[in-house]
């Protein structure tokens, strides 16, 4: 087996776009549920609507770039509004029902035949990113060292999506150290608490809840920026994996969703690699290389039970600060 | 109401009434196969019998079209099929999947064309349907596929009674998986994401007992809901109890319920494959002129009388009196001796029992793949919504009318689309009565 | 019987001299059950008064109503003249009418002094765009933290400010709760059994702090089920039984009256409401 390949593969995604589009909906994520305690549980659609608001608005209405990505995050905010206005009043269990439930109506929506003009249907869209790979000002060559050697294209990609994931988590930071932020954690323990100081909780838990699928919309621009959009990709298990990063790394840290990420992309990897290598060498026999793939969900799983069950506040978590009370 | 507070005093469950009263369902289960008139299982070895297939009629006018090819292409397949002098074609294809559908322009007979020759190729779903038409507008008269029966020449069906009975027997199918949910949220308040896998583990057990090993359906199907009511122990036993005894908060068990979900889904990949298993068989019956495979039909009689078996049990007997007793109050009802705890090994196994018969019954209607109970999961979720959180007839009302919406919309909307509808109504029923279609308001504070 | 709180007799739903919270035919029915049925009540401004009344008489119900955290089947009431009827619970706090919970809502993933910080009013950096910004915020930040450690001097919670509420005893998040009640500066503060699971080595000060309270002009409402308290400290004493209001007065008379005590004590009528210590078993929610 070639080890240093395979442990190459495995510390690329340290840095991929992919792992920073994680990241970043993780962010958002643990803005909903870390900070406010909302159930979100239609993550995958905000993202969904960050790719397609994209890619329709370049390929179908021919906006430039700048142009797409505020179509996309207006239309994440008006799914947000439409989304929240009549759910954040309800019990919390119904908003896990409802944004499940609303991620898979769009997901459906976006691959219908009946559709395909504008979305692809099924097939999805490519050749989006046009525009964006244009304004690269990195020369063409080879750039980092191994195992981060990259390309041009790859390394404009990497630098904007982990760009933007550094900012997003500055402004987090900065929210949950000003009264704002104090306000929603208290929400996040006790609404009709907050709610008898004289806080608007029904607006709080809007903002909330616009800012964090912001977040996930810009995280599924920079997922889809080196790949094509498949609908395939945004079903509910898109929403378990971002879930899982975030409760691996901490739900409400700061730095916990970026890391969380960060291992639970390598370690996907790693596991990969490894039993393709020991499949390919004969080692374990009771799998073949078909095999592999749902392998690794099934170790996703596993590793979601333990999590949550024996360290819910994550790597980086204070278990004083988090509590799943919602 | 914190349903982790609850007396967890008093091990040994009475496992019995429960077996007794699955003892019984069995008894009635295998009356009512046998004395259906034909022994679905005899037809077993048929090669004709349905899989998926995708077809339709050429006509132009009133004429039918002999001998138009048309191409069918996905998911890793391709047949053409070519109309016979009914003027019907119809491919078998082999999976659930997207399929592009492409009408060989040159095999139209002289004069005849399509009216818009863009539209010569389709694309189409086959999902939660065994058949799907497909419609070729040729430019004489409007020309339609019609429902292509199980490909023998089926009368001209109402499509919108055809429509009925298919959402009536999907939404009867669902009722029981649907009330094992409902059950389980009632009596421990767990959002079980892990509930759909039950499904599937009952239509992949009837799979192998019934196509592997040759076991007769019936027998088959039994053997099923007793693993799969034993399953449902387990569960609680492995994962359920133990976490109520650390008091893991109910978000957390949802998430483990999550979990748990994906990984019983990809270890049945990884036994039975990505592909979808034939499970249904039979003879078709005309039902009001809708070509209907008899399986389909007596699994729709023999759930009803579960429906009513599960009614007199909940509201006759003192066990089903002490689970509503739960589902109301816990506490309450751990204060007046009933113990809360065996009552919820019982509620797994009841569930167990009820989705594992819904999932042998959804895998003869739509037949069996390892993802099939979590593609119906939301459905459930809905049903179990619409009727009011918790309770166990508004779960069977919701059911239906999530059964019905689904197979009626695709009268107005494309089929592609008939779960998102029935999504919709879930958001818009939670939005104008949050406590569903039966539930009652709940005092606040 | 004249006194100085209410215009003429004292009785039922009497008028007062200078009421702050006035309510008029507020009825909520759960299901069949009538839990709270006040055909008038008003509440003096600048006094103590306890509101008492056996378990299940409707007055958490009554104060859920009263604070916007219920909808009532009927009835309007108004403070200081304001219509409060179908008014959120966030705006009747922001006008001054601030109340606590029966079963403490303290914030316990929160430190104390954030506790206190909550409760204060009009804070910019409460709002989304203005919170990203500092200097918009740090000073009245630094005003309401002065404000705060002054009031946790005074509960004798200065030593905790920095402790995660969490790691406070029951009494002493009851205090934490009152404490940033105040924060707010209200006119009217609502109490939902200030003394229930308070050390009673603390109960003295407490019952200080409301008298302060009183003292800088803060009219107070309270629920309790400990009659030394209501004796001691309340200027007027309000009873309600079965939802309804059945006698109102000053506790010294109230205490004495025969439907008080019948409504209290069933068969046990002999004895002096005054001195038995009546252990109360928390309505369940």
């Amino acid at each position: 087996m070639d080890w240093s390949l395979v442990i190459g593969n495995a510390a690329a995604e340290l840095i991929s776009p992919t792992t920073a589009a994680y990241a970043l909906a993780a962010v958002g994520l643990a803005v909903h549920f870390g900070y406010t305690g909302l159930l979100n549980f239609g993550q995958a659609a905000f993202m969904a609507i960050g790719a397609y608001g994209f890619a329709v608005s370049v390929l179908y209405f021919g906006l430039p770039f700048w142009g797409a990505v505020l179509v996309s995050l207006l239309a994440s905010v008006a799914f947000a509004l439409i989304l929240g206005i009549p759910t954040l009043r309800l019990r919390s269990d119904y908003l896990a029902i409802v944004t499940i439930a609303s991620a898979e109506i769009l997901r459906y929506i976006v691959s219908t035949t009946s559709l395909a003009s504008v979305t692809g249907g099924a097939g999805g869209l490519s050749a989006f990113a046009g525009e964006f790979y244009a304004m690269n000002p990195f020369p063409e060559g080879n750039y980092l060292f191994w195992p981060f050697d990259v390309t041009a294209k790859d390394l404009w990609v990497r630098v904007v999506g982990w760009s933007i994931v550094a900012l997003a988590t500055l402004l987090v930071f900065a929210l949950m150290r000003s009264p704002w932020g104090r306000v929603v954690k208290g929400i996040r323990e006790d609404e009709d608490a907050v709610r008898s100081l004289g806080k608007n909780v029904y607006s709080y838990k809007m903002q909330s809840l616009v800012f964090g699928g912001a977040l996930g919309t810009l995280a599924g621009i920079i997922f889809i920026l080196p790949r094509s959009v498949q609908p395939g990709n945004y079903g509910t298990g898109l929403t378990f994996f971002i879930w899982t990063v975030m409760l691996l790394g901490g739900a409400a840290t700061i730095l916990g969703p970026v890391v969380g990420s960060m291992v639970f992309w390598v370690l996907l990897s790693l596991t990969d690699g490894l039993l393709q290598g020991l499949v390919n060498q004969g080692v374990i026999t009771f799998l073949t290389t078909d095999q592999i793939g749902p392998v690794r969900f099934i170790l996703i799983g596993l590793g979601l039970m333990a999590l949550v069950v024996f360290r819910p506040q994550g790597i980086f978590g204070n278990k004083k600060e988090l509590q799943f009370n919602v | 109401m914190n349903p982790l507070t609850l007396s967890t005093r008093g091990k040994k469950g009475s496992i019995r009434p429960v077996a007794m009263w699955l003892g019984a369902l069995a008894v009635l289960f295998g009356m009512l196969f046998s004395a259906a008139p034909a022994s679905a299982a005899d037809e077993a070895s048929n090669p004709d019998s349905t899989t998926f297939s995708i077809g339709g009629i050429i006509k132009d006018g009133e004429t039918l079209l002999e001998g138009v090819q048309i191409l069918v292409t996905g998911e890793a397949f391709e047949e053409t099929g070519t109309t016979g002098a009914d003027g019907r074609w119809s491919v078998v294809v082999p999976n659930k999947g997207e399929y592009s559908v492409a009408l060989q322009l040159e095999t139209l007979p002289e004069g005849a064309s399509l009216r818009d020759e863009k539209k010569a190729t389709k694309t189409v779903t086959v999902d939660l349907v065994n058949t799907v038409n497909v419609l070729f507008a040729l430019n004489d008269t409007t020309s339609t596929g019609e429902a292509a029966g199980e490909g023998s020449g089926a009368p001209q069906a109402n499509v919108f009674l055809g429509r009925l009975i298919a959402g009536l027997n999907l939404g009867i199918l669902l009722a029981m998986a649907a009330i094992g949910l409902s059950l389980i949220y009632g009596t421990t308040a767990l959002n079980n994401f892990a509930h759909g896998e039950m499904v599937t583990l009952g239509a992949l057990l009837a799979f192998t007992l019934n196509r592997i090993l040759g076991i007769d359906l019936i027998i088959s199907a039994v053997i099923t809901m007793v693993l799969v009511a034993g399953s449902g122990w387990l569960q609680d036993a492995a994962i359920w109890r133990p976490l109520r005894k650390r008091r893991v908060g109910l978000t957390q068990m949802m998430i483990v319920s999550i979990g748990f979900s994906l990984v019983v889904r990809y270890v049945f990949q990884i036994i039975y494959g990505g592909d979808t298993k034939v499970l249904s068989q039979g003879e078709i019956w005309d039902i009001f002129g809708v070509p209907t495979q008899a399986v389909n039909v007596i699994s729709a009689g023999i759930a009803v009388v579960i429906l009513l078996l599960v009614a007199l049990f909940l509201t006759r007997t003192r066990l089903g009196k002490a689970t509503r007793a739960v589902a109301d109050n816990p506490s309450l009802a751990a204060a007046t001796g009933i113990d809360v705890e065996s009552i919820i090994r019982i509620v797994w196994v009841v569930a167990g029992a009820l989705t594992g018969i819904s999932g042998v019954m959804l895998g003869l209607f739509v037949q069996a793949s390892w993802d099939m109970g979590f593609s119906i999961l939301l459905l459930l979720f809905a049903a179990v919504t619409l009727g009011g959180l918790g309770t166990a007839f508004g779960a069977a009302v919701g059911a239906m009318v999530v059964g019905l919406f689904v197979e009626l919309s695709t009268l107005v909307i494309p089929s592609d689309l008939k779960f998102a509808g029935a999504l919709i109504v879930l958001i818009l029923v939670l939005l104008v009565r949050p406590q569903g279609i039966l539930g009652k308001a709940q005092r606040i504070g | 019987m004249s006194n100085d709180i209410s215009v003429g007799k004292a009785a039922p739903g009497c008028k007062k001299v200078d009421p702050i919270l006035v309510a008029d035919n507020v009825t909520r029915q759960f299901g069949g059950l009538t839990a709270v049925n006040v055909d008038h009540l008003e509440i003096p401004r600048g006094m103590i008064t306890a509101l008492i009344g056996p378990n299940g008489a409707g007055k958490t119900t009554l104060f859920n109503l009263l604070t916007g955290f219920d909808k009532p089947t009927t009835g309007s009431w108004n403070f200081e003249g304001k219509d409060l009827a179908g008014v959120p619970s966030y705006k009747v706090a922001r006008l001054g009418m601030v109340r606590t919970f029966q079963l403490t809502k303290a914030l316990s993933m929160l430190t104390v002094m954030e506790n206190m910080r909550l409760g204060a009013q009009n804070q910019p950096g409460e709002s989304f765009f203005a919170a990203l910004i500092r200097p918009l915020w740090s000073s009245f930040e630094a005003k309401i933290t002065a404000r705060a450690e002054d009031l946790l001097k005074r509960f004798k919670l200065d030593a905790k400010q920095e402790d995660f509420a969490a790691a406070l005893s029951g009494g002493q998040r009851k205090l934490l709760e009152m404490a940033r009640a105040l924060m707010s500066e209200p006119k009217l503060v609502m109490l939902d059994e200030p003394m229930a699971g308070v050390n009673p080595a603390l109960t003295q000060s407490l019952l200080e702090h409301i008298k302060d309270l009183k003292k800088n002009g803060t009219t107070v409402l309270f629920v309790e089920h400990d009659m030394h308290m209501v004796r001691h400290i309340s200027d007027w004493v309000v009873v309600m039984a079965e939802g309804k209001i059945v006698a109102e007065g000053p506790p010294a008379i109230v205490m004495k009256d025969q439907a008080v005590i019948d409504a209290y004590l069933g068969a046990h009528a002999d004895t002096d409401l005054g001195t038995v210590a009546i252990k109360v078993v928390k309505e369940k929610k």
